[in-house]
């Protein structure tokens, strides 16, 4: 039987131990001695959330699928532990083996949000693997990073050795062949790390020098080596029916943010909302193919037990065979007593009428995503969701019998206004009062209820507002206050409730997710000052960040400014596919307030098109 | 059908805390595809009876649960099934078809016995065994047990119903009916305590080896005999 990392006592003082201790169904276990590559794969959070992400299990299932290769997880151990790990000196290990990660060849991060910056520190300090890729030594893994904020991966390039920009599917083969080839000559570190950044998608910062004008912008980015490439473009699966796709999941022992099977219906989304960064990363939108999405949501099931499967897209309703699927999922999941889960789902007759035959009508709500309140900002952020389309949906589901509505808005969008912040209060009370002109007295169990929520918007990088100027922790604050008293005036007031997202982070947030290479020694800092946990409002310290930054000269205010057109940003040398000139023209649209046709009516040739892919290779009705 | 699932808990999962270990199950029904039956209603859920839950640490020989099941081979098919999809840590040792009028696992549980072994930071008196068969000699031992509902004084004589020495470790069989059962770890701090011995965190391993019911006859057999 195998050891455990953490002796009894251990397991017995922590919240939740079997976090800690693998063993879980499908979890993958070899014989160390038959393999030839230990890849530890990390997600630098708490483990509910780790589990619950999708790109690991394809990528883990992916791995061991070689048989050179062994890939365990890694997730953060959670502040109980973290303390008693530092304390005994116990070092992080990994799951399935339960040994220290240190004495693996890979470490492989991925990255999803900004503020598990310092958790990716928290996972280099306990597995005693030196912070900065600068100081480590031929016995250390080799640290590498993954996902979505890896497009700019500037602000924590210290910290890694290298970056995999795009798709996880393509290239780890061809890095893992030629990792066995430098061992195999006596090829060291260094000379791994060249060879590699000749790899397709592979970032190796240490190879690159940056230089700066007198305002802070950057003026320069020098190559340190010959022949390694100016311009790293994104990995991408072409054809994402005929590529490998977890048939066996995990099942976590303990209920994990994502306690489901997940299938994912495509990749990308064609609809090209200004804020949204996913939305450009992934261009073009390449769908699965149906019979792909059925085999593997049966085989998921039975392989795993769930009782629930989820959609996952990020906008279900475009996948264009979801009528077929749903019919086939309902018709082999009802009698299995499995749940569907239908997230990112545009609220129409079609969708009401699945919904009815999966949920409980009376206990769901129905969540639509304005994101702003007036159709002018809808115009500006193009969001292709009109108030006609909103109130239809509305009227059809309070007609079927749905009484609660959550609706999503974003404070702080470019050309924002005290009567944008108006109409999102008066979209709230509209909604409201077409409940009582739907629904007859005598059918009324109760009041309707709205939950109205708004997030700060933050502009990211490869979108066409990362031009724009981010709002101060004042503004935002001021806005939600707007947007409070504007609901608290409507006549509907009673039956509308208001949320918001915290301030303080998201300014930081923002400041990271369009940062430089400076900011790699205020993480450091901030890290060696108690900072971990940030996406965690309760060990969120925000005080303790800004004194940082203020310690290291830096000003939060040079990363939050609105940019001039033509400023070479730090992320500029990485290609996403999308073209610059294409953003360009879209934030220049967006202040005309002119929409732009998502990739399924008309093509506005953004740049993906290269890939020869998905959407780009349909044929539309209007050609460009 | 009503069938009874006798099985064991070891090694890391001993870990898993008893909504856990339900949940483990439910999951692992489905993947052995066991026909069983679901309660009515919009969030249906399997019928399912636990009998005493086993705290988070100790391991187990002796643990079972209820299901009621629609379609219904045989007691070895449906084993072999069951332990098909299992996870190290977990075996299923029998399975037994139940007489309808069976009273469901929780219910009918009475006693468990255990087995007891100290950790190595225990600072064992000389003489601790002639002392703890003094102490559970005594006519009645007073104490008062803490529970969610609060403190209550109870005679832990009454709860423990055999106790032994067997070579290093402690055996002990204990009342285990819901309400009334006693904590084997509890008589051990009980008596060190009283034996003026203070102990570390996490003193004992502690290992179930089987959960009794109440025969008709005042009799206790295992919940699957
Ligand atoms: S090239 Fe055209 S169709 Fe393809 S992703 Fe870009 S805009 Fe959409």
């Amino acid at each position: 039987m195998r050891n455990l990392a953490l002796s009894d006592e251990i397991l017995m003082q922590v919240e939740k131990p079997a976090r800690y201790i693998g063993n879980e169904v499908n979890a993958v276990i070899k014989d160390k001695k038959e393999v030839e590559i230990r890849f530890a794969m990390c997600f630098p959070d708490v483990y509910e959330i780790g589990m619950s992400h999708l790109g690991i299990q394809i990528l883990y299932d992916m791995l061991n699928k070689f048989e050179d290769v062994w890939c365990e997880r890694v997730y953060s151990p959670w502040v109980d532990l973290d303390a008693l790990m530092r304390r005994e000196k116990i070092p992080l290990f990994a799951l399935e083996s339960q040994e220290p990660v240190k004495d693996f060849d890979f470490l492989g991060i991925t990255i999803q949000y900004e503020m598990c910056y310092t958790n990716i520190l928290q996972i280099l300090d306990l597995s005693g693997i030196p912070l900065l890729a600068a100081e480590r030594g031929e016995d250390f893994p080799i640290v590498i990073g993954g996902g979505p904020c890896t497009y700019n991966p500037e602000p924590i390039c210290d910290f890694f050795d290298i970056f995999y920009i795009g798709e996880g599917e393509t290239q780890y083969r061809n890095l893992l062949d030629l990792y066995k080839n430098c061992k195999k000559n006596g090829l060291g570190r260094r000379e791994f790390l060249k060879k590699a950044a000749s790899i397709p998608g592979m970032y190796v910062p240490s190879l690159y020098e940056v230089t700066y004008h007198e305002n802070g912008t950057i003026s320069q980015r020098i190559s340190l080596e010959e022949g390694i490439p100016v311009k790293i473009e994104k990995e991408l699966v072409r054809d994402v029916t005929d590529t490998c796709y977890p048939d066996k999941p995990v099942v976590p022992f303990i209920k994990v943010t994502q306690d489901r099977v997940v299938l994912e219906l495509q990749r990308g989304c064609i609809r090209g909302c200004r804020f949204c960064q996913a939305g450009q990363l992934y261009r073009p939108v390449r769908e699965r193919n149906v019979e792909m999405l059925k085999h593997y949501a049966m085989e998921m099931l039975k392989n795993t037990g769930h009782e629930e499967i989820s959609l996952s897209s990020l906008s279900s309703s475009d996948y264009s065979k979801l009528p077929e699927l749903l019919d086939f999922l309902i018709e082999n999941c009802a009698g299995k007593k499995v749940n569907i889960s239908l997230p990112s789902l545009r609220i129409d007759a079609f969708s009401l009428d699945v919904m009815n035959k999966v949920q409980d009508v009376k206990k769901s709500s129905l969540t639509f995503a304005p994101e702003a309140g007036s159709q002018r900002l809808r115009n500006v952020i193009n969001k292709g969701l009109t108030e006609e389309v909103i109130l239809e949906g509305a009227r059809l589901a309070f007609a079927g019998g749905w009484s609660r509505v959550k609706l999503y808005f974003m404070l702080g969008l470019p050309t924002e206004t005290p009567e944008d912040i108006q109409e999102i209060a008066a979209l709230c009370n509209k909604i409201a009062a077409l409940f009582y002109e739907t629904v007859p007295k005598e059918k009324r169990t109760g009041r309707v209820q709205i939950v109205a929520s708004t997030s700060f918007f933050i502009p990211k990088p490869f979108t066409p507002f990362q031009w724009a100027g981010q709002c101060t922790k004042e503004e935002f604050l001021d806005k939600a206050y707007q947007t409070r008293s504007a609901i608290a005036g409507q006549l509907n007031q009673k039956s509308i409730k208001y949320n918001w997202h915290e301030a303080d982070v998201s300014v930081l947030e923002g400041i990271m997710a369009r940062g430089d290479r400076r900011l790699n020694q205020v993480i450091l800092k901030a890290y060696k000052k108690g900072c971990m946990y940030d996406a965690w409002s309760e060990y969120y310290k925000n005080g303790l960040w800004f004194e940082t930054f203020d310690e290291c000269g830096i000003s939060p205010d040079f990363y939050t400014r609105e940019r001039e057109d033509g400023e070479i940003f730090p992320w500029d040398f990485l290609d996403c596919g999308v073209k610059k000139e294409f953003l360009l023209r879209e934030w220049h649209k967006a202040r005309k307030e002119i929409v732009t046709p998502n990739c399924r009516s008309k093509c506005s040739a953004c740049g993906a098109g290269r890939y020869r892919a998905g959407v780009c290779l349909e044929e539309r009705r209007e050609q460009s | 059908m009503k069938v009874r699932i006798k099985f064991s808990k070891y090694g890391p999962v001993r870990f898993l805390g008893h909504l856990d270990v339900m949940r483990y199950f439910q999951k692992a029904l489905r993947r052995a595809d066991i026909d069983v039956a679901y309660s009515e209603g919009f969030s249906p859920h399997q019928i399912m009876s636990f009998a005493a839950p086993l705290s988070v640490g100790h391991t187990s020989s002796g643990e079972y649960f209820d299901i009621e099941v629609n379609r219904f081979t045989s007691e070895e098919d449906l084993r072999e099934k069951l332990q098909s999809v299992m996870v190290e840590g977990f075996d299923i040792l029998k399975v037994q078809l139940l007489p309808d009028k069976e009273k469901n696992a929780m219910a009918g549980v009475a006693a468990a016995d255990y087995l007891v072994s100290f950790s190595d930071k225990v600072p064992l008196p000389e003489n601790w065994k002639a002392g703890l068969m003094d102490f559970y000699r005594q006519e009645s031992i007073p104490v008062t047990k803490t529970t969610k509902k609060g403190q209550r004084e109870i005679d832990l004589k009454e709860g423990v119903y055999l106790l032994e020495v067997r070579g290093e470790d402690v055996y002990m069989l204990v009342d285990a009916g819901s309400g009334s059962n006693i904590k084997p770890g509890f008589v051990l701090e009980t008596f060190f305590e009283k034996s003026g011995v203070s102990l570390p965190e996490y003193p004992f391993r502690i290992h179930r080896l089987e959960t009794y019911k109440r025969e008709e006859n005042g009799r206790l057999a295992p919940l699957i005999s």
